[in-house]
């Protein structure tokens, strides 16, 4: 079901944690969902020099926090803002369709977390080019 | 891989099938391959199978032979007694009952009538998931046709009062069907004495081969084909007999029901120190559906602050077998809706784990997931956001 890539990113998360005395934090899905994700960015000089996460979700939703955190770090805000779910779901290897709200999660807590930044800072927030629907599926279960 | 050790526990999802039943099914692929309805002598050896098998299963559910009917399996018997039944009857009513927690078989069978012009009730159940026969008595309407209660519930493993229902239903002269693909070889079965008019089973649950079902009607029951064709099955049920699934179906149910309480007494010691284990090692962990009205082999446990499917992904990393009501592994967003029907918060209900135990399980086994499971909560819980907020 998950690429390798996925699968290394769910076993072997990079970045698991928060960073202390952040500079951004963002924490967007909610529990009724099924995904919460907390991003904590650490900005020296415009540039994310740490990223850490705290995920509650699938596989597919800490393999997403863990790739795009291993992304952003070591890019200035506006190349990081530029980090689409698309670019996180290409360097996964791919997600499965329904679980592509994943990785649009991990593009909308990056965003938040640099917006916080920017608020802090004085600095009016960026706004949200494409704001993405959630999908909606039929369900299968394997019980007859 | 071939060293690595796996626990199977989601025997709620499907069963291997048992060395005896599939040494009853092969003579049926090679010697005696013949259709049942051709006049030659070999197929007179098809038929003969299938008329025995017919026996096996009527005596396990206390029924005539005549009154078990051969599907492909547990979704189109429901499909078969609910839509016969209904398009049966429409001149008489329109209504039909069920539960919040039945099976999608008999569920979106249940929609789709809707869209068909007739108007169902789901009866809400309670924190254990118990449909209550006094709920029954009050939603039946001189309009209803059809009651259809599942026999237990496959997520949670609730035992539902299903003679009291089936009562019920009878004194208002209204059908009872019943989704028992969970409870043959687990719970004793007497469709007379339990007041069935209509029972769905599916042999793949207790160690037949998939592909291959029954649906029981009580003689009499006033009810249309759902699939038109040939004359098979006494001209209700069109198409060449599964004869091997049927052989194999009728071999399963025999052993199966052969010994109902030795299965249970052991399934369940194996089960409850399982349970147990699993509820003093892991805080913040919760039992799902009935502590006694429960199938004998069924865990249904929530986790706080974890997701049941990264969950599934790491016990499979360890070689475990298990399902979970999260919404991530259903293809929906929504977790399961047997969990909610019991008023269990959302949150939670994408926390839970269900581990149905069967007769290859060991007490092994049950030492190796309860092992392996702590580390890997305790894991999940150390990267969730939800965790370190509640403390």
């Amino acid at each position: 079901m998950y690429s390798d890539t996925v699968m290394d990113h769910f076993k072997n998360p990079r970045n698991v944690g928060e960073i202390e005395n952040s500079d951004g934090e963002g924490e967007v899905g909610n529990p009724v969902c099924g995904d919460i994700m907390k991003i904590f960015l650490k900005i020296e000089n415009n540039i994310i020099t740490d990223a850490r996460f705290k995920t509650f979700g699938c596989g597919a939703a800490i393999a997403s926090s863990s790739m795009a955190t291993e992304l952003v770090k070591g890019k200035t805000l506006e190349e990081a803002w530029e980090v689409s779910n698309k670019a996180v779901a290409e360097a996964l290897n791919g997600l499965p369709p329904i679980k592509m709200h994943c990785s649009v999660l991990a593009e909308e807590g990056i965003h938040h977390a640099i917006n916080d930044y920017r608020k802090k800072h004085g600095l009016e927030p960026w706004v949200e080019r494409n704001p993405h629907p959630r999908d909606h599926h039929e369900d299968l279960t394997a019980d007859h | 891989m071939g060293e690595k050790r796996i626990v199977y526990m989601d025997h709620s999802a499907t069963t291997c099938t048992k060395k005896e039943v599939l040494e009853a099914m092969i003579p049926f692929y090679s010697e005696h391959f013949g259709n049942p309805s051709s006049i030659y002598s070999i197929a007179g050896d098809s038929k003969k199978a299938i008329d025995a098998a017919r026996v096996q299963v009527a005596k396990a559910l206390g029924a005539d032979p005549e009154e078990i009917y051969f599907t492909s399996g547990g979704s189109e018997s429901d499909n078969w007694a609910i839509k016969g039944v209904a398009f049966a009857n429409r001149k008489k009513g329109n209504h039909i009952i069920t539960s919040a927690i039945e099976h999608h078989a008999v569920l979106h069978t249940c929609k789709y009538l809707e869209k068909e012009g007739f108007t169902v009730t789901y009866l809400a159940v309670d924190r254990y998931g118990m449909v209550d026969p006094a709920d029954l008595e009050k939603a039946i309407t001189e309009e209803t046709i059809l009651v259809s209660v599942m026999f237990a519930n496959n997520e949670i493993g609730t035992i539902e009062p299903i003679a009291e229902l089936g009562a019920v239903a009878h004194n208002h002269k209204v059908y009872f069907h019943t989704d028992a693909v969970q409870v043959i070889g687990n719970v004793p079965v007497d469709v007379k004495a339990q007041n069935i008019d209509m029972l769905s089973l599916s042999a793949h649950k207790f160690y037949g081969p998939k592909g291959i079902g029954a649906l029981y009607i009580r003689k009499g029951v006033k009810i249309d084909n759902l699939i038109h064709g040939g004359g098979q099955e006494r001209k209700r049920r069109a198409g060449t007999e599964n004869i091997t699934g049927i052989v194999g179906l009728g071999k399963a149910i025999e052993l199966a029901t052969a010994d109902i309480d030795g299965h249970n007494r052991r399934i369940q010691g194996l089960r409850d120190r399982l349970l147990q284990g699993i509820l003093t090692k892991i805080p913040g962990s919760h039992l799902n559906g009935h502590k006694e009205k429960r199938l004998s082999g069924n865990i249904n446990v929530s986790f706080e602050f974890i997701e049941g499917e990264s969950l599934l992904l790491w016990l499979d990393d360890e070689g475990i077998c298990a399902s979970t009501g999260s919404a991530c592994t259903s293809g929906s967003l929504e977790p399961s809706h047997v969990l909610l029907a019991t008023g269990l918060p959302v949150e939670i209900s994408h926390g839970s784990l269900r581990l149905t135990l069967g007769d290859i399980n060991t007490e092994e086994d049950v030492d190796f997931v309860l092992e392996v499971l702590p580390k890997v909560v305790s894991r999940l819980r150390d990267m969730s956001p939800l965790y370190r907020k509640s403390g």
